[in-house]
């Protein structure tokens, strides 16, 4: 498997790690707090996975792949880039489209011709089987108010750029909506710059140091 | 010189860095010992992917080989934990402090909101549900006893 695919899911669970992240200590209720937490903490371990796997293709480090790059180098869809901390209903719509599309992303790689490629999709789904419960739970509690509603119109274009076209309409069929035109992950929204800056800022602040 | 016997011995020592009434051995996460002359290879697979104890045990495992006067060589395994390699002395100790062992894996891993599947560790009644699908660790969900009224963690079903 290519070194920018793995990049591509490791950027999208390190930056969406980070934004869920952002909810520990102000979600709706203490619940809330521990389970965003607890899956900020997970998504981050996945990505952490994937950076070993690139990192031995590009013969470089995990760490450094994650974090010195530039933010015009991340692999990330914008769906993960956005910040919703404070905005429960898209924080809801967001976690539901991507556990959905990650899904489908992971069953494929599940038949990988690459070995370690498999093994770890294998690995990583029966965790992400927490996350998905979590998520369609809220889902089916939210499914009728509008500001979920409108979250999910809004993101929809968004979840399909999480997916290469091929593996899309599995997407439509899973939440049952039409395939439309697709927020592609080859470009960022404004709001990874920020966020990369915070990321970052410990390690750039005394570069090459061992933490 | 140092056997494999002596080697599985020492790690059943190791108290998981997060739950310490387990050891690494009963925590099912040391899958094979190899004693090569000087050399102890181990296999090991770490629980969630997420998990901060990863480092730790592995530190651990290759101090404690060390103090047999051996070199560890500890090796990370690709294939996944189950939460089902748990030993049965495991789920003893487990009980024994509070704490509900995981049920076995089901082919719908919806395990984890069936009732009637967990009972509590404290008064054994299955009239239990779940408060919180996640818990201080990623290993972890927060149940309730109706019968005792009491809150325990369960280990996830992985």
């Amino acid at each position: 498997m290519s070194a920018q695919e793995l990049l591509s899911f490791a950027d999208d669970e390190l930056i969406l790690g980070w934004r869920n992240s952002e909810w520990t200590g102000i979600a709706p209720f203490l619940e809330e707090d521990v389970a965003f937490s607890s899956i900020a903490q997970t998504e981050i371990g996945h990505a952490r996975a994937w950076y070993e796997l690139a990192a031995k293709e590009l013969d470089a480090d995990a760490d450094s792949l994650a974090f010195d790059r530039e933010p015009d180098e991340y692999l990330c869809a914008p769906l993960v880039e956005m910040r919703m901390a404070g905005d429960w209903a898209r924080t809801i719509a967001r976690h539901w489209l991507y556990e959905t599309a990650d899904r489908i992303r992971i069953h494929v790689l599940l038949n990988s011709i690459d070995r370690e490629v498999a093994d770890l999709a294998e690995k990583i789904d029966r965790e992400e089987t927490y996350h998905r419960m979590h998520a369609e739970m809220w889902a089916e509690r939210l499914r009728d108010e509008p500001a979920f509603r409108k979250a999910v119109d809004e993101l929809w274009p968004y979840a399909l750029g999480v997916l290469p076209e091929g593996q899309r309409p599995l997407l439509c069929e899973a939440v049952e909506r039409e395939e439309g035109e697709a927020v592609e992950r080859r470009g960022h929204t404004e709001e990874l710059r920020p966020l990369w800056e915070e990321m970052t800022m410990v390690r750039r602040s005394v570069p090459g140091a061992s933490w | 010189m140092v056997t494999a016997e002596r080697v599985w011995e020492a790690l059943a020592e190791i108290p998981d860095p997060e739950i310490p009434v387990l050891s690494l051995v009963d925590l099912g996460v040391v899958r094979d010992v190899e004693v090569d002359g000087e050399r102890v290879h181990v296999g090991f697979t770490p629980t969630f992917l997420g998990c901060p104890a990863l480092e730790v045990m592995r530190e651990q495992m290759a101090e404690r080989i060390r103090e047999l006067g051996a070199e560890p060589d500890v090796e990370v395994l690709s294939e996944g934990w189950s939460s089902d390699w748990i030993t049965e002395d495991g789920h003893r100790k487990l009980r024994d402090s509070g704490f509900a062992p995981p049920s076995g894996k089901a082919p719908a891993t919806l395990v984890q909101i069936q009732t009637g599947a967990h009972p509590c560790p404290y008064c054994g009644s299955t009239d239990t549900r779940l408060d919180n699908l996640f818990g201080p660790t990623p290993c972890r969900s927060i149940r309730y006893c109706n019968a005792c009224r009491q809150p325990f963690e369960q280990f996830k079903t992985l």
